[in-house]
């Protein structure tokens, strides 16, 4: 290692695409559905505790990179993910973490707010937990609880608990998509276009959210929202697609770094509205 | 990891975290083995529903596919003489028969069922709900019954079987699982297409034309497929108005008797010759092959419309 490398190694920066410490490490992923690639040789860091904001223009390929991350291209049929893609150090697809193991450590909020339409706001809250083997009241209480502090509803709900999940409103039901996803304590948390169908209230109650949960879990979010990225995420990476409609990654570096002085004339063009 | 895990102050989130994860990695094994369990009571049970199934694909075809020749499949049939045991001819206007007769019912049921489906589902009414009653009962009714019917309101007043009452029976055989393949497409079809429909000021008929049917194209026509596989095999309701069990003509006359498969397999087998009686699985076998056919081509065209669907 060269001394500017161990420099910016020692100020916690990040160096390319890569960071020190890193939680989850992707290197030359690919990902393609029946042989027409999706995804082509994305490489970068996930900094544990920090946010990383995947941003681009539609179909660059962020959905497909987040459900990579914890195998929910399984499901799809003639989908293939290559490359490797290390969660401390284990590769998810190659290193023996079962596919329930990663899913738990490895949480998921989707674009539409989706609560288990026949469940309770408390069994929503505990699904994951009841879904792995949990059943100590005690122990599904107190997860409860805690995320639903985290997700800023315990006040609205706490009197409520047995009512359904869909009495709640667009941003509330969102909310409790993020506690039960909390609930089962997962170190990472994938989040795609969180708050693209709700309001702008509700938006900033959830991106003031995702700055309080830093602590808690590792977030990577995805968003067409160029202040919301810039607002909340410490890196981000910026997604393009290639001629062939692969999504490329064009630049990952600070957030900072990226609205105030990218490297690469395409980034420039993006983040200040010119194209995309 | 760990390093983080020491560097930072004791909490209850990491402390629970560990507890979750202590638990959760201790219980994936029985949950694993409660899932193979069920994985392998879902197989088994799916062998043992398939055993009958091969047994009867390798006898028809053990005894019949020697059968199974060009001249079989084209000629007419030949009456077995005291010289000629073994002269048995083919089967080729039963296998016409039963096309025409398949094709004539459907004609029949499809357009009904599409508007019948359509209408329990756009309409809320008492008329629909006497319609749906209606469905229900008319596809509990046992086959046999809708030959009688055939029998009665057409054999009868016509004075002479025919091919044409035959395909009623079929039609009307068919018609309730048609409808009911219909209805549960389109309503698998979600509101929010057929409200951006109107939306647009399209009329609901329009909406239901342009919009709803071709969406949910994809179950209706595998619905109608397998629903003309199994009348195309229907033996019951033609043996009673069909007539021609010994039709050796190309008479392709609807209104007058024909020959079908399921009923030729039916006379051959209980036939006093033995050529006969073994020609029968021969005529198994085609029947087998053309409700084959159909269930292909059912699945093939709903996965291609479906693949569309989603692209
Ligand atoms: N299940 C799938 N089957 C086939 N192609 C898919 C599938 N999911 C995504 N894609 C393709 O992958 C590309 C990237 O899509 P996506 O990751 O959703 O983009 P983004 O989230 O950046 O808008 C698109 O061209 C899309 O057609
Ligand atoms: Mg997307």
């Amino acid at each position: 290692m060269n001394d500017s490398l161990d420099a910016a190694i020692q100020d916690g920066a990040v160096v390319g695409e890569f960071v020190t410490d890193p939680l989850l490490q992707l290197r030359k992923v690919n990902v393609s559905f029946s042989g027409r690639v999706a995804v082509r040789d994305v490489s970068f860091d996930v900094a544990p505790n920090k946010i990383t904001a995947l941003i681009g223009p539609s179909g660059s390929g962020k959905t497909t990179i987040l459900r990579s991350l914890n195998r929910l291209h399984d499901l799809t049929k003639g989908a293939k993910v290559e490359g490797d893609l290390l969660l401390g150090g284990v590769d998810i697809y190659k290193g023996g973490i079962a596919t329930m193991l990663l899913r738990s450590r490895i949480g998921m909020v989707f674009q539409r707010p989706n609560p288990f339409p026949t469940l309770s706001i408390y069994d929503n809250v505990v699904s994951g937990l009841r879904f792995n083997g949990i059943r100590k009241k005690s122990l599904l209480d107190e997860a409860a609880e805690s995320a639903l502090i985290s997700a800023a509803l315990w006040d609205s709900v706490s009197s409520r608990m047995k009512a359904h999940a869909s009495t709640l409103s667009g941003g509330e039901q969102q909310r409790l998509c993020i506690a039960r996803a909390l609930a089962v304590e997962p170190e990472i948390l994938l989040m795609d276009e969180p708050t693209s169908s709700l309001d702008p209230v509700s938006t900033q109650r959830i991106e003031e959210l995702m700055t309080e949960l830093k602590n808690r879990v590792t977030m990577i979010i995805v968003t067409h929202n160029m202040q919301q990225a810039a607002r909340v995420s410490d890196n981000c990476a910026f997604l393009l697609m290639a001629e062939d409609r692969a999504g490329e990654l064009i630049e990952f570096a600070p957030t900072s770094k990226i609205f105030h002085d990218p490297s690469d004339p395409r980034t420039v063009d993006y983040v200040n509205g010119r194209f995309g | 990891m760990s390093d983080l895990l020491n560097t930072l102050p004791p909490d209850p989130i990491y402390d629970r975290r560990e507890k979750i994860r202590a638990i959760t990695a201790k219980t994936l094994r029985r949950r694993t083995r409660l899932s193979q369990l069920f994985v392998g009571a879902i197989s088994t049970t799916l062998v043992i529903a398939l055993v009958p199934l091969v047994l009867v694909l390798y006898t028809i075809v053990q005894r019949g596919g020697s059968d199974l020749t060009l001249a079989f499949v084209t000629k007419l049939p030949q009456v077995p003489t005291i010289g000629q045991q073994n002269a048995i001819g083919g089967i080729g206007n039963a296998i016409v028969g039963t096309l025409i007769v398949a094709a004539m019912a459907a004609a029949m049921a499809i357009p009904l069922s599409l508007i019948l489906g359509l209408y329990l589902v756009e309409m809320n009414t008492r008329l629909a709900r006497i319609f749906r009653g209606g469905v229900e009962i008319l596809s509990g009714i046992p086959s046999i019954l809708l030959g009688v019917f055939a029998y009665i309101f057409i054999v009868i007043p016509q004075h002479h079987f025919s091919a044409f009452a035959a395909s009623v029976a079929l039609a009307l055989l068919m018609t309730p699982v048609i409808t009911k393949a219909v209805e549960t497409a389109i309503r698998g079809v979600p509101d929010a297409v057929t409200e951006a429909g109107l939306a647009l000021g399209a009329r609901r008929s329009v909406v239901a034309r342009r919009v709803v049917l071709p969406a949910a194209r994809p179950g209706i026509i595998t619905g109608t497929l397998l629903a003309l596989a199994r009348a195309m095999g229907e033996t019951a309701p033609l043996l009673l108005i069909i007539g021609a069990t010994d039709s050796s003509t190309w008479d392709l006359n609807p209104f007058h008797s024909m020959s079908a498969l399921p009923t030729l397999t039916y006379f051959y087998s209980n036939s006093s010759f033995p050529s006969q009686h073994r020609a029968a699985w021969g005529v198994a076998l085609v029947l087998v092959v053309l409700v084959l056919i159909l269930n292909v081509t059912s699945r093939l065209i709903s996965a291609r419309l479906s693949r569309r669907a989603q692209a």
